[in-house]
């Protein structure tokens, strides 16, 4: 294990009822950098995410940040640190549609107790780093997806957190919309050091991470290549 | 005639003589800078076209130079090389007529005189190397200093490598399969 990971998992073992989702993965995620996971549908990748940032809990197995074991935390304990150390990006869905853009920017600062006008002064703050200022405003549902996708980037960023987690991020976008989103959150991440693990499907959007590694069938793929040749008569695409 | 209609780069010569008249150094060196990421073209190429096109009477020359050194001679496009340059822009390319690739060639081969190993190496080697260069293209687009053209030619080549990098990985899931047709 990497001594200057930030974030690490061993042996993390997850299913869904009979259906297992990770069957062993140990990865270490060193500070500052810029991981990408990938890997075929269904692979893992998602369920990995979610073990790493403390949403699920493995069955069996460690993930610790900053040395410490989180998974045996109480579920209180893991989401105060989301909270605080973690901001997490998901393909679309994530700001509430009843708030304006400036205010699904604050929330995750209210929610940990910074009083209303610093909260609004910083998410003005991260909405201009975005180019998304014109539309502070505006609810959701009355911008853009390219838009929608830079406001929850800005609210994943608002709390400066150490890791950023990103759940294809752009897989909702069209392709030009999805490079402007990732530029600007790998340009953001590498200014703030911010750790990111980046869960992408997609070879071209993994090409922006530091490092890549695949999973198949929930394991990590130890050629680093996640490509082995499926058996005759076995093949997944006919 | 006939090595112009199949020389994209004598395309690109003429239409940066269309902007300006330029001598042979310069028109090399417009092209480098001008469409970076593409392969820098020779001055041997360079001189070769410019007689061509002279020859066919799409440029002429339009003067001479002399700087310390040789005389060189301007050359700018003609009408008719205006006109060439016009019906190509219109012409659109037939999009893959035939399948000529030298990916899909290796593995067929890999397939024919080895086995599935063989093609399978070859599809993970290729792979490694398609995402190799996907990196290094997608940090000279994403370099704060990149120029648009520099973000568009490197957008051509990405998305390119992207389509083979999807059918590598179909065809590692296929080629067990692949092998048994191609041996029945």
């Amino acid at each position: 294990m990497s001594t200057s990971a930030i974030l690490q998992a061993r042996g993390v073992v997850k299913s869904y009822g009979p259906t297992p989702a990770l069957r062993g993965v140990t990865l270490a995620v060193d500070e500052g950098e810029i991981l990408a996971v990938t890997g075929p549908s269904g692979c893992g990748k998602s369920t990995l995410l979610h073990c790493l940032s403390g949403i699920l809990r493995p069955d069996a197995g460690e993930v610790s940040w900053c040395g410490q074991r989180i998974d045996s935390w109480p579920e209180h304990r893991r989401s105060q640190l989301r909270r605080g150390e973690f901001g997490i990006l998901f393909q679309f869905g994530q700001l509430v549609a009843e708030l304006t853009a400036v205010e699904n920017v604050a929330l995750p600062l209210l929610l940990s107790g910074v009083r209303r006008r610093a909260a609004v002064t910083a998410a003005t703050t991260w909405l201009e780093r975005l180019g998304v200022s014109e539309v502070a405003d505006q609810r959701p549902g009355e911008v853009s997806g390219g838009q929608q996708q830079r406001i929850a980037l800005a609210r994943a960023l608002v709390t400066e957190p150490r890791v950023l987690f990103a759940d294809e991020p752009t897989g909702a976008l069209d392709s030009l919309a999805g490079e402007q989103v990732l530029t600007e959150l790998v340009r953001l991440a590498r200014q703030q050091h911010t750790t990111v693990v980046l869960v992408t499907h997609d070879a071209s959007v993994a090409a922006y991470a530091d490092r890549e590694i695949v999973l198949r069938d929930g394991t990590v793929d130890e050629t680093g290549l996640g490509l082995h040749a499926v058996p005759a008569g076995r093949a997944v695409h006919r | 005639m006939n090595s112009l209609a199949v020389s994209v780069t004598s395309y690109l010569l003429l239409g940066l003589l269309a902007t300006e008249p330029r001598h042979g150094y310069d028109l090399k060196r417009a092209h480098d800078q001008r469409l970076p990421g593409t392969k820098p073209v020779p001055f041997g190429q360079v001189y070769a076209t410019l007689s061509r096109l002279e020859r066919d009477g799409l440029v002429a020359q339009v003067g001479t130079e002399r700087d310390g050194g040789p005389d060189r001679t301007r050359f700018g496009v003609t009408e008719a090389g205006r006109q060439r340059l016009e019906e190509w822009l219109n012409q659109v390319e037939p999009p893959a007529p035939y399948v000529t690739s030298a990916l899909l060639a290796k593995v067929m081969v890999a397939l024919f005189v080895a086995g599935v190993e063989r093609a399978t190496d070859y599809l993970i080697a290729q792979r490694a190397a398609h995402v190799a260069r996907l990196r290094e293209l997608t940090a000279v687009k994403t370099d704060p200093g990149a120029s648009l053209t520099e973000i568009v030619t490197a957008d051509f080549a990405i998305h390119h490598l992207d389509a083979d990098l999807r059918w590598l990985t179909t065809t590692l899931d296929r080629v067990a399969d692949l092998h048994q047709e191609v041996h029945q």
